[in-house]
């Protein structure tokens, strides 16, 4: 929701961002404030994901221009782990699958680690069972999940519950949730939205990734960002999204190039 | 290798001479035909030389170092504190076997009710049951090893389970190296007859960091219907060679499982043959190398189906640090007529360094038509993706790689059937995938 009393949790200025010496990113804005549930929309290869993992600090991406600030520190300095214990969280589009290491093993070392470094108490592993159950009923998952290993055979949705479960024991200050939505059935994804809307509040900023409007039907966004060519071109209200769904991304593109040309 | 033929002047004919002569005659045994078992590994030995990267066999691992060594026959009554040996003490073996340096250890060794007339050692045991198994199983014909084992055979872990007997719990041979430049020759005989079973942990520790020379030879014999559990664990100290050959035997309808773990060592070598000499037998054999620094870990197996309707599956891992060096040669052999077999092989490697390096050759040898064979090997990196999910979670960039590489070797420590050795297993990988390599 957009409060009065906000305080800008990110702040993306210029960025530029390429790998292996290919601009992906090319001279980006974003913002973020407390509250606030933010859609970023776009074609294939418009950067989205990109712009996901430089967030989350992926070491593959080199930034060549720009800067983040996150509540008020240079993101950019931060190595990927640092900028978690921050509050940065990346739901991944694909996790990962670690044969061998049990569910609830990683998933209170993740915990344990991020609550050391904010200078709370650890949990032992009789306190993280009840902790990370109570937390597992807002996604309908089953306890089951806590001993297998890490992703291994587990079905799409069911990935992707994890990653929410993991957003939820974390609680972030800013969750990127990059195509939480894909491959998700009809109630995969309303389990789903309903966590997040369950973990969205007034001191946290949401961002979501996607391709399709119809997660949200479920996260209602307070801004709907359209990427293109590694920038946001428009920027708009919830209603933007049906448009999109309905017109498609062309129509913006077209749009933009004629501002373009117009400032020109 | 060429029998007969000793180079005058070459490392390994100096070696083999030095261990000889080093050797003192053993006291006869009463039992004549150990005598001559001895008598002919002796003459043996004689005919072979040392195995050099000439040898197909030894192409990767060069015993160069090894030939350098001079060893002395392990000293008799070396004084050892309890607490040194009780720390390798696997809580669930109640029957355990010392041999330390190589001569059996009754202050440290136990044998349970259960356990009773089943676990012994050589100079104690009833020969009718051993003398048509004991060194019958490894084939010292071209091995100057096993030769060697045999031809110094003093004393043996022996485990003969009777027809339809069980042993419950775990049976540790526990094998300790406490002397510097000191050769033992550990030897087990495994006898596991008709519809009996048992879990033997064949382990191998040292009180000290100065080189020495461990040569083992272990037979196991499965009777129809038996089930043998064998895990080996190779935590040998870190200068230390290590020799050691394997053959087990299978009769019909028998279920052989094994995990081999290699994590000690300079220079480390496993030959394991199984035999499967009657239709329907089955085997599970599984093994985790992991190594850093400058070790060597070898690891050639043979699963030979020499019968019809057999069941084979091996999962083998190395993981290697440093400028470590893991070989892994796995041959799957079907024999003429041997039909309906199942076998399915398969080699994973990490690389965690630049500098390590491994060899592997999966080999299928097959002359029968009627088969389903599957075999494959894999080297890789951790993956950086995997790495950056893990810091993504707040997990340093060590921590990240540590989890995952133990993850890899998890697999294989998860397969062993006892408890405590599993979490000590799990934490000597942590410890060692901890430190930076």
């Amino acid at each position: 929701m957009i409060q009065q009393d906000s305080k800008t949790i990110l702040e993306v200025r210029g960025l530029c961002a390429s790998i292996n010496g290919t601009p992906i990113l090319k001279n980006l804005n974003f913002t973020v404030k407390s509250g606030e549930v933010h859609a970023i929309m776009g074609p294939n290869g418009s950067g989205k994901s990109t712009f996901s993992k430089v967030l989350a600090g992926h070491t593959a991406y080199e930034i060549t221009a720009g800067s983040i600030q996150f509540d008020g520190r240079d993101l950019l300095a931060l190595a990927p782990e640092e900028r978690a214990r921050a509050g940065v969280f990346l739901a991944f589009q694909y996790p990962i699958e670690i044969p061998g290491v049990a569910n609830n093993q990683f998933l209170r070392l993740m915990y344990n680690t991020i609550q050391t470094q904010r200078g709370k108490e650890e949990l032992d592993p009789l306190e993280f069972d009840d902790y990370v159950r109570e937390k597992m009923k807002l996604l309908e998952m089953n306890p089951d999940f806590l001993d297998r290993s890490v992703n291994e055979g587990f079905s799409g949705g069911e990935k992707k519950r994890n990653e929410i479960l993991q957003m939820a024991l974390l609680e972030p200050r800013l969750a990127i949730l990059d195509e939480t939505d894909s491959g998700l059935d009809i109630d995969a994804l309303r389990i789903v939205s309903n966590g997040v809307n369950h973990l969205a509040n007034k001191d946290n900023g949401i961002v979501l990734v996607t391709h399709y409007q119809r997660m949200l039907n479920y996260i209602v966004p307070d801004f709907v960002h359209v990427m293109d060519q590694g920038r946001i071109i428009k920027t708009g209200g919830r209603e933007l999204a049906l448009e999109l769904e309905t017109r498609g991304y062309d129509w913006v593109h077209a749009e933009y190039q004629a501002a373009e040309r117009a400032a020109a | 290798m060429n029998p007969g033929v000793i180079t005058t002047g070459s490392s390994g004919a100096t070696y083999i001479g030095n261990l000889l002569a080093a050797q003192p005659r053993l006291p006869d045994s009463p039992l004549a035909w150990l005598n001559d078992l001895r008598a002919a590994a002796v003459e043996r030995v004689g005919e072979l030389t040392v195995p050099t990267t000439r040898d197909e066999d030894w192409r990767f691992t060069d015993l160069t170092l090894l030939t350098q060594m001079s060893f002395h026959p392990a000293h008799e009554a070396a004084s050892v504190r309890s607490a040194d040996v009780e720390k390798f003490y696997i809580t669930e073996a109640t029957t355990r076997l010392v041999f330390v340096d190589g001569a059996y250890a009754p202050q440290f060794s136990v044998i349970a009710a259960e356990a009773a007339g089943m676990v012994s050692h050589l100079a104690s045991a009833a020969a009718a049951a051993i003398e048509p198994h004991l060194g019958r199983h490894v084939e010292p014909g071209s091995n100057i090893f096993a030769a060697l084992n045999t031809a110094f055979l003093r004393d043996a872990a022996l485990i003969v389970i009777p027809r339809d007997r069980v042993i419950p719990a775990p049976v540790q041979l526990l094998f300790v190296a406490t002397q510097k430049d000191s050769a033992s020759y550990p030897r087990c005989l495994i006898v596991a007859e008709s519809g009996s079973a048992v879990t033997v942990i064949e382990d191998y520790v040292s009180l000290q960091h100065e080189p020495y020379f461990t040569n083992s030879v272990t037979e196991v014999v499965l009777g129809e219907q038996a089930q043998v559990h064998h895990v080996r664990v190779q935590r040998e100290g870190a200068q230390a060679f290590h020799i050691a050959n394997c053959a087990v035997a299978l009769a019909r309808g028998s279920h052989y499982r094994s995990v081999s773990v290699a994590l000690g060592a300079r220079i480390s070598r496993l030959d394991l043959t199984v035999l499967h000499d009657a239709p329907g037998a089955e085997c599970a054999v599984d093994g985790l190398a992991l190594i850093t620094d400058r070790q060597l870990a070898d690891t050639h197996s043979c699963i030979v189906h020499a019968q019809p309707h057999g069941v084979s599956r091996q999962l083998h891992k190395c993981i290697v640090g440093g400028s470590a060096h893991a070989v892994f040669n796995g041959k799957v052999m079907v024999r003429p007529g041997a039909q309906r077999i199942n076998s399915d092989q398969s080699n994973r490697n990490l690389l965690l360094t630049g500098k390590a390096h491994i060899d592997t050759k999966p080999q299928l040898e097959i002359f029968a038509d009627d088969v389903k064979c599957t075999h494959g090997a894999t080297v890789g990196q951790l993956d950086s993706e995997e790495v950056f999910y893990l810091q993504s979670r707040g997990l340093s960039e060590s921590a990240a790689r540590s989890m995952l590489t133990y993850a890899f070797g998890a697999e294989i420590i998860e397969r062993i059937p006892v408890r405590s050795l599993r979490h000590q297993l799990e934490q000597s990988v942590l410890a060692q995938t901890a430190s930076p390599s």
